[in-house]
């Protein structure tokens, strides 16, 4: 297991959130997500434009195991989607913190970021959920 | 309570992620499932199945028992260590299990039956078996590997005890013989298997599973979870219980009719419930669809055609076609254009043929 990138912000469900300099905020899966899933082969992107609320479904990644819902960490606009995992789906697998990422949004409410939680919280919970 | 194999301790070992398995700890995968199912389709895979049951019939009356018990007809066995895949079925055609029985004697056969089936096959065959004064013996002191692949019996073979070799080569599908393999350990190897590629089934004391396990590592056998199991049966055609039927669903609902033998006079229960429905006309059956679209065909998933609803069985995404391939239950007739519902969204399906994959390749038409 990779260590976790402290500057990264998360959902319960394992979705990552990573603030830009320029404010937007990129959106990704966990690699214990990805590794519990097991090997992906397809996602559903949102639409480029597309509003979303937070913990809303938006996205969807489908390992040969399991269909996964990824929810919306905060609301706001898509504003571009890795349309290089349409092709690759597998870049999650390989760098689910980097390249493996799915969707930038334009937050409408940035106090929204303060709900999610921190690396330290979010590698407390899933030490929890191996025992 | 979660049952554990004895090579539990080796999967962890090496790293495999483990799940709940029918009530049992089991490797779904050693890191990637698809190069795990690649591996089988080009070289040898191996694959902890120990948690299947086996059950020894003992008495003079096996045989005439074994007509009434199953689907299939053992009369088809009349050499030792031949085997038969059949359907157990309750009075009302539906399949309670499906499994292999291997023949010895006329007094002594084996079945291999579903782990997660265990308990409810034992009362069946228990209770049926006293009529027949036979002695239902389970072996839960054996552990089983089975190693599948291109190259599977070749790595098997070698292990073996020199003198039996020649007699191992020459086993021919669905047969199966003792052998001595690494340190004299004695084995059951049958050449029987779930993937679609050639290989062997091994059973084995389990005291000696650890070892043998770590022999065939070092032949170059690649550790498998459940997980490519499950694809690598469903690219080959193959159903697996509790998914593609069961005990409401008949062989013939199954695609299992080829497993059915109306030899005459034998008396074996469900036969006149699926006399009946074939004199009927059967009103479901089970087809291959494949995926073109992006997306992955799931067990659940609705199916729309021109006769009415069905529904996706055991689907999943094939590793050798890289698409998403299934096994459908619909209405019986022309089911004209099909399409499967997923999440909201109708995709066209092809109906295919199956097996969608053997011996490596996609199949014609595939």
């Amino acid at each position: 297991m990779s260590e976790i990138p402290g500057d990264l912000k998360f959902l319960k469900s394992h979705e990552w959130a990573r603030v830009e300099d320029d404010g937007t905020v990129r959106v990704g899966i966990s690699d214990h997500a990805q590794a519990a899933l097991g090997d992906l082969v397809y996602v559903e992107l949102p639409e480029v434009g597309a509003s979303v609320q937070a913990g809303n479904g938006v996205a969807v990644v489908e390992s040969v195991k399991a269909a996964s819902d990824i929810y919306a960490p905060v609301s706001g606009e898509i504003v571009s989607v890795n349309e290089a995992l349409t092709d690759k789906p597998e870049t999650i697998n390989e760098d689910a913190f980097g390249d493996g990422w799915l969707f930038v949004i334009r937050p409408s409410d940035r106090g929204e970021l303060d709900e999610l939680l921190d690396a330290d919280a979010y590698a407390e919970q899933i030490e929890n959920e191996d025992h | 309570m979660t049952a554990k194999t004895v090579l539990n301790d080796t999967h962890r070992a090496l790293g495999a992620r483990m799940v709940d398995f029918g009530g049992w700890d089991m490797p779904i995968n050693y890191g990637s499932q698809i190069e795990e199912h690649h591996a089988v389709r080009g070289d040898a895979g191996m694959f902890d199945v120990s948690h299947m049951t086996v059950i020894d019939l003992h008495g003079p009356r096996t045989r005439d028992f074994l007509r009434h018990l199953l689907a299939n007809s053992v009369d088809k066995l009349k050499v030792s260590g031949k085997a038969l895949y059949s359907c157990m079925l309750n009075e009302r055609g539906g399949v309670i299990d499906d499994l292999i029985v291997y023949f010895f004697d006329d007094a002594h056969y084996r079945l291999v039956v579903n782990a997660a089936t265990r308990a409810k096959d034992l009362a069946w065959i228990e209770a049926q078996a006293k009529d027949f004064d036979v002695v239902v013996k389970e072996r839960p002191e054996f552990a089983m590997i089975a190693v599948q692949g291109p190259n599977a019996r070749g790595k098997v073979i070698a292990l073996l005890h020199e003198g039996d070799r020649p007699r191992i080569e020459k086993l021919g599908k669905f047969a199966a013989a003792a052998a001595q393999g690494p340190h004299g350990m004695p084995l059951f190897v049958a050449r029987t298997g779930y993937t679609g590629e050639d290989g062997f089934e091994i059973i084995v004391p389990e005291e000696h599973a650890v070892a043998l396990w770590q022999a065939l590592v070092d032949a170059g056998v690649k550790p498998c979870g459940l997980g490519a199991r499950d694809t690598l049966r469903l690219e080959a055609g193959m159903n697996l219980y509790g998914q593609d039927m069961d005990e409401d669903v008949s062989p013939w609902e199954a695609n299992l009719g080829w497993t059915i033998a109306f030899d005459e006079g034998r008396d074996f229960i469900g036969r006149s419930a699926l006399e009946a429905q074939k004199a009927e006309g059967v009103k479901r059956v089970m087809v291959g669809l494949v995926l073109d679209d992006k997306g992955v065909l799931r067990h659940g998933q609705k199916v729309l055609t021109a006769q009415g609803e069905g529904e996706i069985l055991s689907g999943s995404f094939s590793p050798t076609l890289e698409k998403a391939i299934a096994f459908a239950r619909i209405p019986a007739g022309e089911p004209g254009d099909i399409r499967v519902d997923i999440r909201g969204r109708e995709l066209p399906v092809r109906l295919v043929r199956y097996p969608f994959v053997r011996d490596g390749k996609p199949c014609e038409g595939i």
